[in-house]
Parts: structure tokens; sequence; C-alpha cells
């Protein structure tokens, strides 16, 4: 660790020389450096690390270290297309994207709309709307942050900012799309700032994407507010190869009224973390919180969920499912938190799994922390294979195991991506949830009865086109 | 078509099939009778090739193959269909999308070309005529918050839809009303013609008003203990389950 540390003073004492950052950054990276420097990388002894370490990740002890880059500008600009191959396109979005840690653009850091609603580079956005941004920007508790937080405010690059203005409804869905592509080992940190304003409403989707990448790490800090009665549906996908790290630090302020609906997918990932902190700050507002894995090899995912019911009369739902395969892992740490005064509360939370070999190593952690005595709070968790029964019942009709077992599974991702709203994504991750699984989560080889047509095979899941 | 010879069967080493014998020719309808208990749905589980079951003794033959040879799916394949007492709920998977699956991976087995979206969909069409299926039905999840009747119902709508050389129905008028024992038994029949065969497993006569069988067959202990033609039901339903008890418990004596 002392090797990757002093790479992290070297890349601190650099990312100050650089001056095209607008954002008031030099404090901030003061503050974030001395507090990496007490906390250091968490490490497997700490309560919310046990269940897997990513210092071991990011320093393999049984390999020699190789210093960690970042890339201290924008790429020079290229037409779009030639680089960002994502599989979600064509969903009716509006895309900006980032590459290695910038805000990739051509001579246009802000997208200002008519409307009012401005979409672009933090750094430029602080350049011009420095009160607003500043607002909003970093209001992160101290007390709770740990070194990776410390690490992304120490050497954090460029993010998206969006404002939606009061009593706007934003029609089409924004797109972020972060991307990797390089063939060095990249650390990348991005602080995103969202903020919907009074009355208004956003679609955002958001894909983390990795094209070639070698060993990178990503250390992401997202904040999004919502004013008084705004809607935002935040759509994650995250499909990164097997090498990468990605860590995503969500914090979720919500004021009265307001609704959060998020959806978390994770199809293909080396490590990821999402941790999701949601801040119920004022009655009536309502969190639906949710998210679908599926990995394999060794691959692993870890959904730390964190609720936070401040205030009476609000309510919080989580649901997320994952099926591992081969030796991958999977975490769902689910914390509802609700305070003393925080009455007529409502919080849910369900997490559902299926382990497909005896290797697959899940574990899921429900939590609840309640100090108020009238709620409804409830949660449920389950780790389990896919239901005999049901197998039994569907090769008896002729289908082979491994499509009954396609049939199974599909059944259960899909009920997480039917909660997505924007019709075309929610198409396209079906389709992707069903090549995820008839690609990669199936081993034929284990296939033991005598499976009519393992070339050929005719499970053909088409829903859309055959509603009559 | 179907031979079963001195089948034995258990389950955790509980005997439950004691050596049952019965053929079943094309063109055929048997019954099988007998009080609960008696193993009527492990015979039919067994044919199905539920794993839980072990067969100690004896073989079962369709269509000249040795069943116990065949996967699950490949014995639907074959066209064995059994219409289960206790039809398993799947959430997620519609039934569309569950029949397409099968039907194409039937027809595959068979060198067929599988049914195109908009073939498939008349078919679909067709057969839900037969059981007087609402169409919202087929788009819902199998079995899904079904209740008893709307799952028999699915049991004979797959079975036309599958269209089986020889249908095993297991219990599938219980709980249903006159009209709904109606739908099933014309879904039934429909299917009769001299290639196909069945098996009607029912605890009541009243079924065998609308399908007459050619043979009634009473499993009494894991043994079918007499065999008849159809009026051989209406005597068990006249007599009650206690006659076939004192003469099976007589039969039994004079035996040793
Ligand atoms: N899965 C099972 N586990 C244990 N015992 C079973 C199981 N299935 C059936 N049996 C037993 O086998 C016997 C016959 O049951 P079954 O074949 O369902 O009878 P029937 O259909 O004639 O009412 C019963 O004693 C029942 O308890
Ligand atoms: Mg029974």
């Amino acid at each position: 660790m002392e090797r990757f540390n002093q790479t992290i003073e070297e890349l601190y004492r650099e990312m100050i020389q650089i001056d095209s950052l607008q954002i008031p950054c030099r404090e901030l990276r003061d503050q974030g450096m001395a507090l990496f420097r007490e906390k250091g990388i968490p490490h497997g002894k700490m309560e919310k690390w046990r269940h897997k370490a990513i210092d071991t990740l990011l320093v393999k002890p049984d390999q020699p270290f190789k210093p960690y880059l970042i890339q201290t500008e924008p790429s020079p600009y290229q037409p779009i297309d030639q680089v960002f191959k994502c599989e979600i396109k064509n969903i009716g979005t509006i895309s900006y994207h980032l590459l290695n840690g910038w805000y990739i653009h051509q001579n246009k850091p802000l997208d200002i709309r008519d409307n009012g609603v401005i979409v672009g580079s933090i750094n430029a956005a602080y350049q011009q709307f420095p009160e607003l941004v500043s607002h909003y920007f970093n209001q992160l508790d101290p007390e709770k942050q740990d070194g990776l937080i410390a690490l992304n405010q120490a050497l954090f690059t460029d993010g998206i900012f969006i404002y939606v203005p009061d009593n706007v409804v934003v029609e089409t869905p924004i797109q972020i799309v972060s991307l990797v592509d390089t063939l060095q080992k990249l650390m990348i940190q991005h602080h995103h700032l969202v903020i919907v304003g009074k009355n208004s409403q956003l679609s955002l989707v958001h894909c983390n994407d990795s094209v070639h990448e070698e060993n990178s790490f990503i250390n992401n800090i997202l904040e999004i507010n919502l004013e008084a009665n705004a809607q935002l549906h935040y759509y994650k996908m995250e499909n990164k190869d097997a090498q990468s790290i990605l860590v995503n630090n969500t914090f979720v302020n919500q004021a009265a009224d307001s609704r959060f609906t998020s959806n978390m997918i994770t199809f293909n990932c080396g490590y990821v973390r999402n941790s999701l902190e949601v801040h119920l700050k004022e009655e009536g507002s309502d969190a639906n919180l949710y998210g679908l894995y599926l990995v394999d090899r060794k691959q692993y995912i870890d959904n730390q969920v964190n609720v936070i019911h401040h205030v009476p009369h609000c309510t919080s739902n989580q649901i997320y499912k994952g099926i591992a395969d081969d030796e991958a892992g999977a975490n769902f740490s689910g914390h509802i938190y609700v305070a003393k005064d925080a009455q007529q509360t409502a919080a849910y939370q369900i997490n559902r799994n299926i382990a497909l070999t005896d290797e697959a190593k899940i574990t899921t952690r429900p939590f609840l922390e309640i100090y108020a005595d009238d709620v409804k709070c409830s949660h449920g968790a389950t780790i389990g294979q896919l239901d005999e029964n049901a197998m039994f019942y569907l090769r008896t009709r002729g289908i082979c195991l491994r499509n009954a077992r396609m049939l199974l599974m599909f059944a259960f991702a899909n009920e997480i991506a039917n909660l997505v709203l924007i019709e075309k994504l929610r198409e396209r991750l079906n389709d992707m949830i069903k090549r995820r699984l008839s690609g990669e989560l199936t081993i034929c080889d284990q296939c033991m009865m005598n499976c009519a047509d393992k070339e050929n095979l005719i499970y053909d899941i088409d829903t859309t086109r055959l509603r009559s | 078509m179907l031979k079963i010879q001195n089948l034995h069967v258990s389950i955790h080493g509980k005997e439950i099939l004691k050596g049952v014998n019965l053929e079943v020719k094309r063109g055929e309808v048997h019954a099988i009778m007998g009080p609960n208990g008696t193993g009527k749905s492990t015979l039919a589980s067994v044919i199905a090739g539920k794993e839980i079951f072990d067969v100690t003794e004896g073989s079962i033959t369709y269509k000249d193959k040795n069943i116990f040879d065949l996967s699950i799916e490949d014995r639907a394949r074959e066209g064995i269909f059994i219409g289960f007492q206790y039809p398993v709920e799947i959430p997620g998977v519609s039934i569309t999308n569950f029949m397409r699956t099968a039907l194409n991976e039937i027809r595959a087995y068979r060198g067929l070309e599988p049914l195109g979206a908009a073939q498939f969909l008349r078919l679909m069409e067709e057969k839900k005529k037969i059981v007087e299926l609402q169409s919202k039905l087929s788009e819902r999840s199998v079995n899904e918050g079904f209740s008893g009747g709307e799952k028999k119902k699915n049991e004979i709508f797959q079975m036309a839809v599958l269209e089986p050389e020889l249908a095993i129905l297991d219990e599938t008028d219980s709980g249903l009303d006159i009209d709904a024992l109606r739908v099933v038994a014309n879904g039934v029949n429909q299917l009769r013609n001299p290639e196909n065969a069945a098996i009607v497993i029912t605890h009541y006569q009243r079924l065998l008003d609308y399908i007459i069988p050619d043979f009634v067959h009473i499993l009494f202990d894991g043994k079918i203990v007499k065999s008849g033609p159809k009026e051989l039901a209406m005597e068990l339903e006249e007599k009650g389950y206690d006659w076939i008890k004192s003469e099976y418990e007589q039969s039994k004596l004079i035996g040793k």
C-alpha cells in the first residue's frame, strides 16, 4: 500500500499544478488529501469492506506494483461515434460524453438550453455559474467520508453538471456515457452534480462502459439534489471488462414530495461497488431503489444502499436482484435508518439472489435501524437456486434444461428491467439480459441432459413482437 | 403405445406403487380411479420423469422405447403430455413465451421449422377458443395468481397447443364447476383420434360422463386391483371405495 500512497502523493502534486480546473479545487484537494492521508484506502478489516476488500485489488500482493496515471487534460475531440460504441444507443436520449476522466465536447463545454436547462462540464459550469454550483457542490457529511471519497476530492478531474430549473419537465432523457479507452493504467475520478428544481422532472441514463482498458480504477462521486416535488429517474448501466475497478459513490438529497427512482444494472464488471446514500430530508419524499446484477467468472459486484429517513411521512422501497455464476461474487448491504421523529415512515427492502454454482459467493446484509415507533418497515433476503419444480414443469413441456434455466433466469431478471420507464431502454435492456444470460451465464458443458439442440438454440424471447 | 409392467416405485424408502401393470394402445382412453393417496399422481410423475421417485422394479415402454432412457424433455418431444394435478406457478414467464419455446423445441426435435411469430399467434388464438380462455390470460405469467379452474384450463390449453400423442390428465376435473368441466372434456375429446391415446386420472365418475373411457382401472394401495369397461366407474360411484377396499382385503386373505 505504501507504493500506492506514494503514487497518490505524486498525482496530487501533479493535479495542484494544473490550472485548467475552475472549481475552487485547491482547498477541496487539500482537504481531500489530508483526509486520505488519515484514512487511506479502505481495507478488509473494516465492517463495510469485510466481504470483499478493495485494497488488495488496487495493489495485488502477488504482483509487482505498477503505478496509476491520471490523464491531466481532455483527449482531443473526435467524432463521438468512433469512440463510443455504447450498447445503449438510439434509445431516444440526448447524450453527453466523458472520456478518460474528461467531458468531451466540440468547443461547447456547456449546453444551455432555452428553457434554462444546463448540461455540461462541471468545471465550465463553475466558471460560468459559481454561485449555483458551489451551493450544491460537495455537500457531503465529512463525518461519513471514507478514504475513497477523500481520494476523489484530492484528485478529481471533471464531471457532468446537470441543472434543471424550477417547473421544467425535461421531455427527452439525458444520457451520460462515461468511457475508458486507454492502454495505460488510468485512475479516473469524476465528480458529477445533478440538480432538479421545484416541480421539475428528468430522466437520466448513466452508462459506464469500457472499450480498451488496462486495469483502470474509477472512483466517482455523484451528488443529486431534488427540490420540492421534483422527480428524477436515474438509470445506471454498468458493462465493464474484467480488469476494471469501478466505485460509484452516489448521494441523493430529497426535498418535500420529491420522488427519486434509481435502477442500477450491472451486466459485467471486474469489481464494482455502487454505494448509494439517499437522504429523505423533507416530508412526503419517496425513494424507489432498484438494482440488478448478472455476474460470472471472477466478477464481483457490491451494492451498498443506505436510506436515511430524517423526517416523518416518507417512503422508501428497495428491490435488488442478482444472479451469480461460476466463482463470481455479489454483496448487497441495505441499511434503512429511521430517525427518532420520522413517524409514519414506510420503508421496504427486498434482495433476491440466485447462485448458479456452489462456488458463487453471495452475501446479503439487511440492516434496519429504527428509532421511531410508528413505522412500517420490512425486509426480505434470499439466496437460492432456480426453482426445481418450475424447472421440472418447463421440461415436461419439451423445453431442454438449458432453455428452462434461461426462461427462469430471464423471468427473474426481467422484473427489474421492467421497472424502466423509457420504453426503448427497457427493450434494449431485456435484449441485453437475454444475450447476457445465453452468452455468458450458462455453461453448456454442465448440461447433462441430452439437449437436442445445443448448437442451435431456438430459445426465443420476443415479447414485444408477440403481443397481439 | 404405452406398456407398464410390474412397476414398483418408492419415495424416501416408502413403497408407493407395488407392481402396476397397464397397457394403453393408440386410439384408447383409459380412466384410472382410486382413493386419495394410492399413488395415481405418483404414476403420472414417474411417466413424466420426476427424479425424486425411485423405480425399484419393473418397466415402462413408450412407442417401444424404454422410457427411462429418455430425458424429461425428450418424453414430451416424443409426444407425452401430463396435465398436472397441481400445476406450478412460474412468475415472470409469460404463457406466450413458454408455449413458443416449448412448441419450437418440440418441432425442432421432429425436424420441423420453428413457427414464425404470426403463425404462432394464430395458433394460440385458435387453441384459446377450445378452452374458452380469456385472451388476457395468455399474456400473464404461467399459472401465477390463477384460480384453480384457470390452472386446469391452462393445462388443457397447453395440451391443445402441443398436440401430444399420449395425454395423461391428473385430476383435471377436481375443483371445476360443470361449465369448466365441459370445457376441459371438450379439449380432451377434440384431441381424440385413432392415433392418440389418453389416460384420465379422476376421483369421481362425473368427468367420465363427458369423456367416455374405453377402460376403467381402479388403483388401490399401489396396484391396479380391478379393470373393466366404462360401467365399472358407475359401479364404483354407487358402491363407493369401501367396496373396493373390502374386496381387496378379502382377495389378500384368500391369496394367503
Ligand atoms: N414428494 C413426496 N414426498 C413424500 N411422499 C410423497 C410425495 N409424493 C407423494 N408421496 C406419497 O405417496 C403416496 C401417493 O401419493 P399420490 O401419488 O399423490 O396419490 P394420489 O394421487 O393417488 O392421491 C402418498 O402417501 C403420498 O404421501
Ligand atoms: Mg393425485
